[in-house]
């Protein structure tokens, strides 16, 4: 009976174990992704021309200048919030 | 966290291949390889006719990641699949596996020698230093580091294409299909034609 229950768990971990996800967050270590080298884009300075503003090295603010970026795609603001 | 993703609403895409036109344009993309295509289904067939515009969809749980036998692959914090053509061999599984047909091979050389992976970087160039000549050569632009968006999407002139945090798109693609209710209305068969026609609705509001 004990063995019995033993192998049951055995084999539904076996099986369990297929339904596991992969980690989906992205780790950035030494200037590397995954072992291949890149930057990262809120790693360089704005352009000096153009409109663009963030804080070199700053996370947080080059995602609010993407995201005031991404609004621009939203033609509901031109058309209706005048 | 932004999440990079492109959304094409298939209500609006008019087939037009501008965004195709502007990834060839802004990336200097070869001749045979196309980053971003227009998918036309039930061509011809009125009222039937459905656009997409298809490229890289830079997946959660990308299965050309999962494939790649020389791991040239990785994602970026801001969840942007790339790869790096110095490790890529050229083998062509990735694009077995992607459901897309993302992955471009360029014909390289004389008999039809098939060239390095090509696809889009959702305008966020490669392992090179950014906003470089060397990067540019090998995946394009690098927009992102611009503080842009892909040209693609910020170019769609019905804006049927949007790029950007998915959380940012899907507020603003959702927005949108509030507004615009459903049936003939989406697309204005009564502004256009006036009510009359089987099938047609009136105009809701005055505009459709």
């Amino acid at each position: 009976m004990r063995r019995a229950a033993l192998g049951a768990a055995i084999l539904a971990a076996f099986f369990l174990s297929g339904c596991g996800e992969a980690p989906q967050v992205t780790v950035y270590k030494q200037g590397k992704y995954q072992g291949k080298p890149d930057t990262q884009p809120w790693s360089n300075a704005p352009l000096a021309y153009g409109d663009a503003t963030w804080n070199k090295g700053d996370r947080a603010s080059w995602e609010t200048q993407i995201n005031k970026r991404a609004m621009g795609q939203n033609e509901d603001n031109r058309i209706y919030r005048q | 966290m932004a999440r990079m993703k492109f959304l094409c609403d298939a209500e609006r895409c008019i087939e037009c291949n501008g965004c195709v036109t502007a990834c060839k344009n802004e990336n200097e993309v070869p001749w045979g390889v196309n980053r971003r295509r227009v998918v036309t289904i039930n061509d011809g067939v009125v009222g039937a006719e459905k656009s997409i515009s298809v490229a890289c969809m830079h997946c959660s749980d990308a299965p050309c990641m999962a494939v790649c036998p020389v791991d040239c692959f990785y994602k970026t914090a801001d969840g942007v699949v790339l790869h790096d053509k110095d490790l890529c061999i050229g083998c062509g599984y990735c694009f077995y596996a992607c459901p897309f047909g993302a992955p471009q091979f360029p014909q390289a050389g004389a008999f039809g020698l098939r060239g390095k992976m090509d696809k889009c970087t959702f305008c966020a160039g490669g392992p090179e230093a950014d906003r470089t000549d060397a990067e540019f050569k090998k995946y394009g632009r690098n927009r992102l580091a611009e503080g842009k968006l892909p040209a693609c999407a910020e170019m769609c002139s019905t804006k049927a294409l949007l790029g950007g945090d998915g959380d940012v798109i899907a507020d603003i693609y959702r927005e949108r299909v509030l507004r615009r209710g459903k049936g003939s209305e989406v697309w204005g068969w009564g502004t256009a034609y006036g009510p009359g026609k089987a099938g047609a609705q009136p105009p809701a509001g005055g505009k459709s």
